[in-house]
């Protein structure tokens, strides 16, 4: 459907500069000045995951800070699955509306944002243009400038970082026995079969699910490097043939016998909370700290992460191409990757999110910010990220969700 | 004017259904060229067929829009035999129709945790009867089956179905008819299954038929309590349709046609039954027996509903306990301690949330009104039968949501309308109008001609009689079907979602927002603030009617006075 978008909001001054950005992007962007001048005024419809409240805390946090020093109204659309946004823009592309859509910033990494990269459905590059984004030192930190190994081009800006932890409650029968509990996806399997039913991962095609797919298989296939290729470059039955054997030895000692997996990663918790799991895990490290804050979780709670080393993923903000107020958008990015936003968002006290910023590159002052004292002792050790595993292609996500659902996903 | 209303009402609802549905169509085929579908085909087709579980999918969806509306209409009808006008049924329609106003969503949560091997009902139970130090590994939410699914539906529909029989009752004049039975020796259970039932089920089958459209196609109890491994067809869409491979658009679009046909088919099965239920019972109908099974009949009905009704106030009560818990150990019957932070986290975020969600709800719900009202009014005055073509205000309650709404988006934007309030209020439209309708059309046919009459007699014009007559006599279902109409409102999320941008933040779509993260304190805090919106909207209802039929106006001939069983009082 090729026709001009006809609006009466064409007048605004941010629809010009919306229209003006895409083909002379560069230059604008570079005279920062001028971008946080156009950006006084405008409202930012961020979209983005809103099912923790202390998440939802922290941007509204950050929505009083770009009002107070930037003139920017900042609005949280809180989503239950970032792919909702992406539905959104595809759909507003679909109807010809290419220059005053109804999505400014969007939180997503991953999947989503290959999708969106694939179909042009992102604004950039700008990521690198952005004041702060030197301070997370790219070329020591790769993860910050590639997403499931997919570059990022500047099509997204990094906010923080995610890892797979585990966490288990050390009072619980599983552990009486045993002192640590299991490291390997091996030692998971013997710990399964002599406590069955404490232990489940989501129900694949769910984001945390999947990510225990990757995550055992990295650990059992001796063919690491073809996970970071696409899929379409390698054998997939070969690679993944060790991971389905341990699944189908797992899954009869798993929580309900491998007959239903729960819906979601936070339902997890909510198990482990109701003494139905004695072992559970989160993308989130700081998560199981926070749940024993909000009562969800016993004290006696503990987190860990495997010998080998967990994936981890940095997450990301993004624009959409339709965006009628990418100025808006950009100066959020740039707070979001301030120290002193960063550094807010680390905190226990407001999120836990860990920095995307080489806080060793930082000055003094800014460096003070983040030494806080992490005395919670459901969080995990400070020398657990030292070992982070690369998230693979993303089509592997997909190729493994599809066999996930072929062999188990109709009983 | 009033000419035009049942046209405009008619268009106002089936167009966007039918945009929508286009707008799904095409890609079902293969064409979306926004992501490179410039030719037909039937590749999406090939690749839903294909995958895993697709048919179980469908049969859990087409078995529990069957089976939810049979167990939940068995329940209602032989409680009113069983009860009829006793203190019983009085007593439990209270306990009952403020259930009516709890969104499906909340209900679900509190019935997953009630039931749950971990759950309340478990807590309370152990260790000291079951001797369970630890939930036992039992797979009861989520079962295979679909069963504790069905379950939630039936404990959510019997409340709707019971009081759309009310208030058909009231126009049937149950007392008489089974007075005459009785007379001639039959039990009063059994005289009225056999008197008043025939009259009053072609009265709520249209009420019936949005129940099966909605067991066979919902999303938000399926997501709670539905199986998993394969979920409902209707989840399988959702998840489909976010996948963010973007090509599975395509296959999405073809499962939510199929989704069409499964509830078709539910229907269409539904009206066999219907023909063949009839056709089985004609003998017993007149066969003469006057008290076989009366007894079991009586207990049956009595028990059947006190029962639900008991099961999902527990629910509720689990939901309450939780939103003031503290840490909360199994076994313990309650949780170590209590807090009221979780209440405190939320309410920054309340106020603009309920101010939107009243607003939108207000709005559609009075538009709604006055439409039906226009509808009935006109119908009315020129003497005509319903017209045939109203079947299509049903037409969004049938066509299941998820069929249409995401295609209503792509057809909105086509057409320049900007995602807004306006918009969201234009949505929600399309779903309370036919409850609306629902629940006034009956009364206001039946309301007593010679009311009318007198009035005009007496040299008022047909404007004044409508408002100064008919309006006052119709206060009851009138504040009842607002009362619905704020309920559907308020409960609507995909609609609000889809068609606000998420710009239009609810009391919903913040509870569902939350849900995702799985904090059963917050969900309990969101669920029961998102129950009491629409349950003080009830209660309204029930004590405004007695203030509207001050004594002046109060007729004196009881008879052709809705009666106040009708307001849920």
């Amino acid at each position: 459907m090729p026709r001009p978008y006809r609006r009466t909001a064409l007048l605004s001054a941010g629809l010009t500069l919306a229209l003006s950005l895409p083909a002379a992007a560069q230059p604008k962007i570079d005279d920062w000045d001028a971008v946080l001048k156009r950006a006084e005024g405008q409202t930012v419809y961020w979209n983005a995951w809103g099912g923790d409240s202390r998440t939802n805390r922290y941007i509204d946090w950050v929505a009083g800070q770009m009002q107070e020093r930037f003139d920017v109204e900042v609005e949280h659309v809180k989503l239950e699955d970032a792919s909702s946004a992406v539905s959104r823009v595809l759909a507003e592309k679909q109807a010809g509306n290419d220059a005053d859509g109804s999505i400014d910033a969007i939180w997503i990494n991953g999947e989503n944002f290959a999708a969106m990269r694939e179909h042009d459905l992102l604004f950039g590059p700008f990521a690198e243009s952005l004041p702060h984004f030197a301070l997370t030192n790219p070329a020591d930190n790769p993860e910050v400038v590639t997403d499931f190994t997919l570059p990022v081009e500047g099509h997204e800006s990094p906010w923080g970082r995610a890892q797979i932890t585990f966490y288990y409650d050390s009072q619980a029968a599983g552990f009486g026995t045993r002192q640590t509990p299991p490291g390997t996806m091996h030692e998971l399997l013997d710990w399964a079969r002599e406590t069955p039913g404490r232990f489940t991962y989501p129900r694949i095609p769910d984001f945390t699910g999947s990510t225990f797919l990757k995550q055992a298989l990295i650990e059992l296939t001796d063919q690491d490097e073809a996970l970071y290729q696409p899929v379409s470059e390698s054998d997939f039955d070969a690679v993944t043939a060790p991971l389905w054997d341990y699944l189908d030895k797992l899954h009869p000692h798993l929580w309900r016998k491998g007959e239903s997996f729960p819906a979601s990663g936070p339902r997890l918790r909510t198990l482990m909370s109701d003494g139905e799991l004695d072992l559970a895990f989160s993308f989130y490290p700081t998560d199981a700290a926070v749940a024993v804050k909000e009562y969800q979780l016993p004290p006696s709670v503990r987190s860990y992460v495997l010998d080998g080393g967990t994936l981890g993923n940095v997450h990301f903000v993004a624009i959409p191409y339709n965006s009628p107020h990418k100025a808006g958008a950009m100066a959020l990015a740039n707070f979001l990757l301030s120290p002193a936003a960063q550094a807010k968002k680390q905190s226990l006290d407001y999120w836990g999110d860990r920095t995307v910023l080489d806080v060793s590159r930082l000055s003094e002052a800014q460096r003070a910010l983040f030494e806080t004292q992490n005395d919670n002792p459901a969080l995990p050790p400070a020398d657990a990220f030292d070992n982070t595993l690369a998230e693979p292609h993303p089509s592997w996500m997909t190729a493994l969700q599809d066999a996930w659902l072929e062999r188990y996903g109709a009983q | 004017m009033l000419r035009l209303a049942p046209l405009l009402v008619i268009a106002l609802l089936t167009l966007p259904v039918a945009a929508g549905l286009a707008m799904i169509a095409l890609p079902a085929f293969g064409y979306l060229p926004v992501l490179g579908g410039d030719t037909f085909s039937l590749a999406p087709w090939q690749e839903l067929f294909a995958q895993p579980g697709l048919w179980r999918s469908a049969a859990l969806s087409l078995a529990s829009g069957l089976i939810t509306p049979a167990v939940a209409l068995v329940a209602v009808v032989l409680f009113l035999a069983a009860a009829q006008n006793g203190r019983l049924a009085r007593g439990v329609r209270r306990l009952i129709s403020p259930l009516l106003a709890i969104p499906h969503a909340a209900l679900g949560f509190g019935l997953a945790f009630l039931i749950a091997p971990s759950g309340l009902a478990m807590r309370a139970a152990s260790p000291w009867l079951t001797g369970a130090e630890r939930p036992p590994d039992a797979l009861i939410v989520n079962d295979p089956l679909g069963l504790s699914l069905m379950a939630g539906l039936i404990l959510k529909e019997i409340p709707f179905l019971l009081l759309m029989s009310l208030a058909a009752l009231n126009q049937l004049r149950p007392e008489k008819h089974v007075e005459i039975a009785r007379s001639l020796g039959y039990a009063p259970t059994t005289g009225w299954l056999k008197t008043v039932l025939p009259g009053l089920y072609p009265l709520i089958r249209l009420p019936l038929y949005a129940v099966i459209a909605y067991a066979s196609a919902n999303v938000d109890m399926a997501l709670i309590l539905g199986p998993s491994l394969p979920p409902p067809l209707a989840v399988s869409i959702l998840e489909w349709f976010n996948d963010p491979d973007l090509n599975r658009r395509f296959m999405a679009s073809a499962a939510a046609m199929m989704q069409l046909g499964v509830t078709l088919t539910a229907l269409g099965l539904w009206w066999l039954g219907e023909r063949l239920t009839a056709y089985t019972l004609r003998p017993w109908l007149s066969a003469g027996g006057r008290q076989r099974g009366e007894r079991v009949l009586t207990l049956t009905g009595r028990t059947l509903l006190t029962g639900a009704g008991l099961v999902a106030l527990a629910a509720l009560a689990g939901l309450v306990i939780f939103s003031v818990a503290g840490f909360w150990r199994f076994p313990d019957a309650l949780p170590q301690g209590f807090t009221l932070d979780h209440w405190q986290r939320f309410t920054p975020m309340l106020g603009e949330a309920l101010g939107s969600t009243a607003t939108i709800g207000l709005v559609a719900t009075l538009v709604a009104t006055l439409l039906v009202l226009a509808v009935l009014e006109n119908e009315h005055r020129r003497h005509i039968r319903p017209a045939r073509a109203l079947w299509l205000l049903y037409l969004p309650l049938i066509v299941p949501q998820i069929a249409f709404l995401f295609g209503l988006v792509v057809a909105a934007e086509s057409a320049g309308i900007a995602p807004q309030m306006g918009l969201v209020i234009a949505g929600h439209l399309l779903f309370v109008l036919p409850y609306v309708y629902l629940s006034l059309a009956e009364a206001y046919r039946r309301l007593d001609p010679r009311w009318l009459e007198i009035a005009r007699s007496l040299g008022v014009t047909r404007n004044a009689a409508f408002w100064r007559v008919r309006l006052p006599l119709l206060a009851a279902p009138l504040l009842t079907a607002f009362a619905v109409g704020l309920a559907i409102s308020i409960g609507q999320y995909l609609p609000t979602r889809l068609l606000g941008a998420g710009r239009v933040e609810t009391v919903t779509t913040e509870a569902v927002a939350l849900a995702s993260g799985g904090n059963r304190r917050l969900i309990s805090v969101w669920a029961l603030v998102q129950a009491l919106l629409p349950l003080a909207g009830f209660m309204l209802a029930a004590t405004l009617p007695t203030l509207f039929t001050a004594p002046r106006h109060r007729p004196r001939c009881a008879k052709s006075t809705p009666q106040k069983d009708a307001t849920l009082a």
